[in-house]
């Protein structure tokens, strides 16, 4: 089944590497907005340094769950847990129905699930979709201090998201996995 | 995505729109964060000094997370890394829940916990004794942060005038000299820089955004995103260096040479603006004379940076001028001639015209908030000059480590120390010798705190504060573009046995016979009444954290504007004989930096985002994210030495300190001849059980400290390092 048709929603989040400061105010602002327990994160920040002194080029990236329109984790979960929530590309875990498998774990291309909830459930990003349904953005782009992060609905077309990517270069991670990620990183 | 836009994008893609929370909330063992009941109270954060307004948020009565206030100009709505862990100094397990007194137990000292009461009798006679024997001025007050306030205010009305603070002599002191030998004004806090609207910044070894000051990383964005031409100064390859269109990756120790050589290219090729140096300054044609000796030829040669890059960047400054900022810097204790450098930066500032205008350095303005009546102080028989000695004419504020010199021997000037919130050993630069000296002279020694960090073992009393998150402090009433009023109002109950700054201030005061000094119950009576003097009050504050108040002056100078500098001359002072009566060059000179010695490396040092100094290494939040420093290496030093990432050395400076053991970093972000770390670990008090001897402090490893004889800023660039394999 494409996953896409039943899809009405798309969300994205878009991320300036030009103005990226690797801060991670993002990473804080995840634990404490979600109540992330000691040791995990839902997201984090990759440093990459290319060049030799002084021709030398950097990139930071906040990374996190690319919340992929065709979801190897939400395929390969034996349970059900992993799905996506309503009708959009946002993947959520249910911790009732998670049994701690890992599976999905195997399935992520990009590492972005977290071993182990204490309370028995792998647990990862949601976009902040409990903020997302009440119009507010990730605690994470809310919080930026460089407002180098950003968040919206892909299908439209006048969405700042919509419009960055249009006016912008940009790239996702991994593309070649087909798994159609939905974090973009401008270039 | 702001809500608005969401509304009407619900409008067209209905299953993604608003839904009431109860229809998604997760089943009962996991409820969505924000499902419960929320509340929130104003504070100021208290995680750096740049005192972010923001909103303390609560859900059923639990805390939840800190937020910023939106509409404040100093966070601009968001907290940084550090303010949005504030949190975490709330719920740190390690921090000091009750009183603490020094007693000797079978010949071995320990602190033994005591009631308030008994805390606050002994500060008081350890503090009467000292005043009775030999003077109240004989009392010296080391402090930092907003709560310092109270303490000053205690000492002030008990007769001491000797008051210290890391934030001059290891920070702000020289850029605050030099900017006010020139202009009259220093640049103040937050920076007065109007980076939002400059065209060209130029920072000389200033990491914004490794160094988190919010406004300023925010005001530095907007200029990115507006295609400003950023130039940066500095050997590391920083983050804001991978920002720049110009990266000068200086030798370091050479920014003078560099600033003096741009100064020549601007008065050479007359690009300086001519209208505002007629109009404005004074001393012009012998600044002319002076760097007519040095071309970027010449300062080639000391700084590494070619001729051609060196014209190439003062045209594109002039270019833009005057919406040029020359950033003047926060932390400015280099190499012990900082006010000379911080004076150049300002002189090129002048020349492109840039002071009180749109894109450099705007006029600053804060509200007219009355002080409370308190009767006048005493006037104190000797203030902090007296541990000067003579030295230092032009300091403002006392330099903490002449402060510590002058409390060592039996005849030593200081007899006693009241410390708030300054963790000396690791905050001035090898000072731990001189402290232990000083701590084994001294009579008497309190410390309040809200962590048991390293300087309350060498107290007699401990006293715990509680965090910002559960107190009342001053209003922040800050020099701004718009001035407003921020309030600080405690979120929680004090936790364990923590009081606030001015309750213990005030319990002090009462037992040292100032009564008059401390006429209300309540530091929010105080508050309150300052409020009403300008049509607000505390409950309003309560409820709205900030408020703004109309600008009574000018942003800007105007277009020709008769404007007068508070300087003697009335003029920008280009040549200063305030300085050259005092015996100082008038005008900047380049001082070559130290050689480095063969098989030793520039010990280069600075911020990370996540940390504040040294204060917040042990929050177990920030700890999550940065709990150590590593050591940069440059590939070409890392083969030398054999040395590889994640391997760990000790460094040993140039008289012989070695320090703990630190994991390399092998990067090509460092110059080969120079290793860096950031500043703020390597703690020594094992009751910081998170960060306990965890990384290194770069401090410990300064142990050539020149002094900058304008105004005592201690150099702590002037380090070399070598590697120490043997690990241990």
């Amino acid at each position: 089944m494409d996953a896409r048709k039943a899809m009405t929603v798309r969300y994205a989040m878009v991320i300036d590497t030009r103005t990226c400061i690797g801060c991670g105010d993002c990473v804080v602002a995840c634990k404490t907005e979600n109540k992330v327990p000691a040791g995990l994160n839902r997201d984090w920040v990759v440093e990459l340094t290319e060049g030799t002194y002084p021709n030398l080029r950097t990139e930071f990236r906040s990374e996190r769950c690319n919340h992929c329109s065709h979801a190897t984790c939400v395929y390969m979960c034996p349970t059900g847990a992993s799905h996506h929530w309503r009708d959009t590309n946002i993947v959520l875990v249910d911790p009732a129905k998670c049994t701690g498998c890992k599976a999905c774990i195997a399935a992520c291309p990009y590492d972005a699930r977290l071993i182990m909830h204490p309370q028995g459930y792998i647990d990862k990003c949601t976009f902040c979709h409990h903020r997302v349904a009440k119009g507010l953005d990730p605690a994470c782009v809310a919080t930026c201090p460089t407002r180098c992060m950003h968040f919206g609905v892909l299908d439209d077309p006048d969405s700042r998201v919509s419009r960055l990517l249009r006016t912008r270069k940009w790239k996702t991670l991994q593309p070649e996995t087909g798994n159609e990620p939905n974090v973009y990183y401008l270039l | 995505m702001k809500r608005r836009d969401f509304l009407k994008l619900s409008a067209t893609f209905g299953a993604g729109g608003a839904l009431p929370l109860g229809l998604i909330s997760g089943c009962a063992e996991h409820p969505l964060p924000g499902s419960g009941r929320v509340t929130r109270t104003p504070t100021v954060c208290d995680m750096c000094f740049w005192k972010c307004a923001g909103w303390v948020v609560q859900e059923d009565g639990e805390p939840w997370k800190v937020v910023g206030h939106a509409g404040d100009l100093h966070s601009g709505g968001r907290l940084c890394t550090r303010g949005t862990g504030g949190i975490g100094a709330y719920l740190d397990p390690d921090r000091l829940r009750r009183p603490l007194v020094r007693v000797e137990d079978h010949g071995r000292q320990r602190f033994k916990e005591v009631s308030w009461e008994e805390a606050l009798d002994t500060v008081a006679h350890g503090l009467k004794r000292v005043a009775e024997r030999h003077g109240a001025d004989r009392v010296a007050l080391f402090s930092h942060g907003a709560g310092g306030h109270h303490f000053k205010h205690l000492l002030r009305a008990f007769g001491s005038g000797s008051f210290a603070a890391p934030s001059y002599a290891q920070c702000r002191g020289p850029r605050e000299v030099g900017f006010q030998l020139t202009f009259g004004e220093g640049v103040g806090s937050p920076d007065r820089t109007d980076m939002a609207h400059s065209r060209c910044i130029v920072l000389i070894g200033s990491h914004i955004g490794e160094n988190l000051h919010n406004g300023q990383v925010q005001t530095l964005t907007e200029a990115l995103y507006r295609e400003v031409t950023l130039i940066t100064v500095d050997p590391r390859f920083s983050v804001v260096a991978s920002k720049s269109r110009y990266w000068l990756p200086i030798k370091p120790g050479t920014d003078l040479a560099l600033l003096l050589a741009w100064m020549h290219v601007l008065i050479d090729e007359e690009l300086y603006d001519r209208d505002y140096i007629q109009r404005y300054a004074t001393g012009f044609e012998p600044l002319a004379e002076h760097v007519r000796q040095f071309p970027p030829e010449w300062a080639y040669l000391e700084t590494g940076i070619a001729p051609q890059t060196i014209r190439e960047t003062a045209r594109e400054m002039a270019r833009a001028a005057p919406a040029t900022l020359v950033h003047p810097g926060r932390h400015t204790t280099w190499w012990g001639d900082d006010t000379q450098r911080a004076r150049a930066i300002a002189i090129l500032n002048a020349l492109l015209g840039s002071w009180g205008r749109k894109g450099g350095l705007y006029l600053q303005e804060r509200v007219d908030l009355p002080k409370y009546p308190y009767p006048p102080y005493p006037k104190p028989k000797s203030t902090f000059k007296a541990a000067h000695r003579g030295r230092f004419p032009l300091a403002e504020a006392g330099v903490s480590n002449a402060l510590v010199e002058a409390s060592i021997g039996r005849d030593a000037h200081y007899k006693a120390w009241v410390v708030y919130g300054t963790n000396l050993p690791v905050t001035i630069p090898g000072v731990r010798p001189l402290l232990k000296a000083a701590i084994d002279s001294l009579d008497f020694v309190v410390v309040i705190d809200t962590m048991p960090a390293e300087i309350t073992g060498y107290a007699d009393v401990v006293l715990p504060e509680c965090t910002y998150l559960e107190r009342y402090d001053e209003l922040r009433n800050a020099p701004e573009r718009r001035p407003s009023l921020a309030l600080r109002m405690p979120a929680f109950a004090p936790r364990h046995e923590t009081k606030p700054g001015w309750w213990i201030a005030r319990e002090i005061g009462l037992r040292l016979g100032l009564d008059r000094y401390f006429p209300w119950k309540d530091y929010a009576e105080v508050l309150d009444w300052q409020l009403r003097k300008v049509g607000s009050s505390l409950e309003e504050m309560q409820r709205i954290g900030l408020k703004h108040f109309p600008r009574q002056t000018p942003l800007y100078l105007a277009e020709g504007e008769d404007y007068p500098f508070a300087t003697p001359s009335g003029k920008i002072e280009l040549y200063s004989r305030t300085l050259a009566q005092a015996g100082f060059d008038p005008m900047p000179r380049y001082t070559p930096p130290p050689e480095r010695p063969a098989g030793y490396y520039h010990l280069n040092y600075g911020r990370m985002p996540a940390h504040t100094f040294s204060r917040t290494t042990n929050n177990p939040l920030l700890f999550q994210l940065a709990p150590e420093n590593v050591l940069w290496v440059n590939p070409i030093t890392a083969e030398q030495w054999g040395l590889r990432t994640g391997q760990r050395v000790r460094l040993k400076n140039q008289d012989g300190v070695v320090s703990l053991p630190i994991r390399v970093r092998v990067t090509e972000r460092i110059r080969p001849d120079s290793v860096f770390m950031a500043h703020g670990f390597g703690h020594r008090s094992p009751r910081l059980r998170l960060t306990f001897q965890v990384g290194v402090d770069d401090s410990a490893l300064m142990t050539h400290v020149p002094l900058d004889p304008i105004m005592g800023a201690t150099a702590m660039r002037a380090n070399f390092v070598t590697f120490v394999k043997a690990d241990a």
